[in-house]
């Protein structure tokens, strides 16, 4: 990208960076949602490639990247993980890790090239020309300093206000950002706030420089799906209203479809698509666009109900379980709770955080006992009984598999070790035949023989997550209690997990519990749903029913939340 | 590798093995034999003959430190394996078996931390006496509370780790739970912790023998001989500068070495 000019007239486009790449989609505005009358974008990049050096080599992070963004635009900037999305947004504001090289390219913001500019230029633009959100609320706020405080620091450093003013500026920043009574919230402090309110903060923060261009990074995919839909229209309104443009960072195209006027896709460090958000979900030019569509929980049909057999292999009967909270208090995270899973269903469970997801599943899988009054059957046999060699059995009939796979895995073990662990602790077989079991688990979830004399470190998250996969199926369980199993993964490989899932279950005939905080997730993976909130049971119903016509008020609520519901297209 | 660009840490390898050299083969280092008298050779200063000098009986300095590098180390290196054996079993069992076990532990711990732990060893080798396995006795158990605190909490903070979790849920028994996950997660910050210890070891166990504690003669170690050199200080001063020279070096090789390694894990 080195001999492509960087005339201002014809930059309204992104550029065309190789040979073998599918031309630039240059769509006029039809609807004049984006102003095309601008001849100076606000931000431009064009051919940026950067590379980050370490001790095990070099990666180029991005590939001749191109981004244009005009004033008052609302950009999606979509990829899969490793695309490039974060260190494309860094390298704007210049806080790349020392780690990384601008190998080549430009990014002009407002008709002033940023690379190569000292950093004491760079500052002044940082909060004040370019505004960042970032992604993770709770690591983003000082936790001994008051809200307040932070909102004003930004104004103080920009000379924008001081003393007593700052403080009433910041009041109102936190007002504007939607926080109810930010007189208070403005004295508290991060670990007072929810996650949704913590992250308006940041927004108000952002805001208080009135920059011209806000770089929202995955701003709410800490979030619950209703928080994040509030979050999301309460920007958009902002934006809206005071012309400021926004990058919105996501791995989501049903965010990007639902928020943005444009589209780009990356994918390894290049832009291979780049049009108005209608045009590029409903007809994606580039194959990896493709790829992420259908990633993203779609329209996929609801599962047929499986024929049942007998008796229900669990049933759990008044499940009630109180924990004490700070300053004693009782918490009650699951109150009443009562379902049944047939044997080779699949239950979900859905509900927000805090609804008592985590709760029943620990229940289930008896790492916790309920409160006096409930009890589960399993089998026909209540599990809060069973001791020794029966509750030896029991923990080989039910495996759990965890949200994060890089967390419950010990780092010091290598994935054949890991999968052989439950067969060596249950004394299944002797060490051959358990090494042959090892591998053909490996084979079942898809994971690369070669892969398993690797550690988890070493193992990127999906192949993780095939190896706590493979490990919870070694003993040969008849129930799997999944708990977010793929809601730390990114699109296509929560595709991907997910499908194994359902594979397997059809062809094992296993009996699944299946947590989850995603309605379409569940919809994919589910034959019956139950809708948690605060610890009980809001509506229950064969997955296709619940999704055709819910009766509760907060499942639709849940519905409606979905990303890309409100625009998506259907895909066939 | 990385060594050549940092020096520093170049020059505590080098340390670490000229004193491994003097600890197996003191002979083929030291010029003499460290016990023999040379009456025509009484206090000279450092030089050509005697790098180090000579003592008030004529006997080759260098020749001495160097003889007397391995029972410094020993006591040194002793003294911290006793700490770690014993903080590491007090820890694990305070931290995974929690309970009163664990309250009555850490109390006890508690009082041992309350002493300066030079305090503590002068007081446990009187107690028992001197002699050099004694202040290696005398320094690991000054230095044990600080071990027990860091294996608990180390314990404590893997107990809760859902890979902990999830080999439970996987049928593994509570004591394959500590010893496969638990104690070989746990154990590298300790190993590094140990090998900054071993300075401040070194330093104590140094100490007790310049008080007197360490052993007794003809037996010397550095500290024994700084202190032998004490009444000296006015004519002789090398008599002492370079045993506690050897002290300090050793010291700040100990350090360097464990300073990188912990850099290097993180």
């Amino acid at each position: 990208m080195t001999g492509n000019p960087a005339g201002s007239s014809e930059s309204s486009t992104p550029s065309h960076h190789g040979p073998s790449e599918p031309p630039p989609t240059r769509l006029p505005s039809r609807s004049g949602e984006f102003a095309s009358s601008a001849p100076e974008p606000l931000l431009s990049v064009r051919g940026l490639s950067v590379r980050y050096s370490g001790r095990t080599g070099a990666v180029l992070a991005l590939d001749g990247a191109n981004l244009v963004v005009r004033r008052g635009e609302t950009v999606a900037v979509v990829g899969a993980s490793g695309s490039g999305k974060s260190t494309l947004a860094r390298a704007v504001v210049g806080l790349l890790p020392p780690s990384a090289s601008v190998l080549e390219g430009e990014i002009v913001f407002g008709g002033q090239s940023l690379l190569g500019l000292p950093d004491r230029d760079l500052r002044a633009i940082r909060g004040r020309g370019i505004a960042v959100i970032p992604a993770d609320p709770a690591a983003s706020l000082n936790p001994v300093v008051p809200i307040g405080v932070q909102v004003a620091e930004t104004l103080r450093v920009h000379g924008l206000a001081r003393g007593r003013a700052a403080g009433r500026a910041a009041v109102d920043l936190l007002r504007t950002a939607g926080l109810p009574e930010p007189e208070v919230i403005a004295r508290c402090h991060p670990h007072q706030l929810s996650g949704g309110m913590r992250q308006r903060a940041l927004i108000a923060i952002a805001l208080a420089g009135r920059p011209e261009l806000i770089i929202a990074d995955e701003p709410t995919s800490a979030l619950d799906v209703t928080v994040q839909a509030r979050i999301l229209d309460h920007l958009s309104a902002l934006s809206r209203r005071s012309g400021t443009a926004v990058v919105l960072i996501t791995h989501d195209l049903g965010v990007a479809a639902d928020r943005a006027g444009r589209i780009v896709v990356l994918d390894e460090g290049r832009t291979v698509e780049d049009g108005p958000a209608a045009a590029v979900v409903t007809r994606p030019r580039d194959s990896r666009t493709r790829a992420l569509l259908a990633g993203a929980a779609g329209p996929a049909p609801a599962r047929p109900r499986p024929v049942h057999r007998g008796e229900p292999l669990v049933v759990a009967e008044n499940l009630t379980k109180v924990f004490t909270g700070p300053h004693r208090r009782a918490v009650v995270a699951v109150d009443g709770v009562g379902f049944t899973i047939a044997r080779g269903e699949t239950l979900a469970l859905v509900g927000e955080s805090a609804a008592g997801k985590s709760t029943v599943a620990r229940l289930v899988v008896r790492s916790l006992v309920p409160d006096g009054g409930g009890r589960i059957l399993f089998d026909g046999q209540d599990i809060a009984a069973v001791r020794k060699a029966e509750l030896r059995r029991f923990r080989r009939r039910v495996q759990l598999i965890f949200q994060d796979p890089r967390t419950c895995l010990d780092p010091r073990f290598c994935a054949a070790d890991l999968i052989e662990e439950p067969l060596r602790a249950f004394g299944l077989g002797e060490k051959p035949a358990r090494h042959a079991r090892v591998a053909t688990l490996a084979d079942l979830v898809a994971l690369p023989r070669s892969l398993l004399a690797r550690r988890p470190g070493e193992l990127s998250s999906g192949e993780c997550q095939r190896v706590a996969i493979a490990r919870a199926l070694a003993p040969g369980p008849d129930l799997l209690v999944c708990d977010e199993p793929a809601s730390s993964l990114d699109v296509r490989t929560q595709a991907q997990v997910l499908g194994l899932l359902t594979g397997l279950q059809d062809e094992l005939g296993l009996s699944c519990l299946f947590i989850a905080h995603d309605l379409a997730v569940a919809r994919r993976i589910a034959h019956r749903v139950v809708v948690l909130r605060h610890g009980r049971i809001i509506e229950e119903g064969a997955a296709a029913e619940i999704f055709r016509s819910p009766t509760d008020p907060y499942t639709r609520t849940l519905l409606a939340a979905i990303p890309g519901s409100g625009r998506r297209p259907s895909l066939k | 590798m990385t060594l050549p660009r940092r020096p520093g840490l170049l020059l505590a390898v080098l340390t670490v093995l000229a004193l491994a050299v003097c600890v197996l083969m003191p002979d083929v280092v030291a010029p003499h034999p460290p016990d023999a008298i040379d009456p025509a050779a009484i206090l000279r200063p450092p030089g050509a003959g005697h790098l180090f000098g000579t003592d008030q009986l004529g006997r080759d300095l260098f020749s001495r430190v160097v003889h007397s590098a391995r029972a410094a180390l020993l006591v040194a290196v002793g003294a911290i394996a006793l700490s770690l054996a014993g903080g590491a079993v007090v820890g694990l069992a305070s931290g995974f078996a929690g309970g009163w076990l664990d309250g009555l532990f850490m109390r006890a711990a508690d009082v041992l931390l309350t002493f300066p732990p030079l305090l503590l060893a002068l007081g446990v080798v009187a107690v028992l006496g001197s002699s050099a396995t004694n202040v290696a006795v005398a320094v690991g158990f000054a230095n044990l509370a600080p071990f027990a605190r860091l294996v608990r909490a180390q314990v404590l903070h893997l107990r809760g780790r859902p890979y902990v979790h999830a080999a439970t849920l996987s049928g593994v028994s509570p004591p394959a739970i500590l010893f496969r996950h638990i104690v070989p997660n746990a154990a590298e910050p300790v190993v590094v912790v140990a090998l900054v210890s071993l300075g401040a070891a070194m330093l104590a166990s140094s100490s007790l023998s310049f008080l007197g504690f360490g052993p007794r003669p003809p037996a010397t170690d550095w500290g024994t001989l700084a202190a032998a050199g004490r009444d000296y200080l006015g004519s002789a001063w090398w008599l002492t500068t370079f045993p506690s020279l050897a002290v300090v070096v050793t010291v700040l090789a100990a350090t360097t070495f464990a300073r990188a390694l912990r850099k290097g894990r993180s």
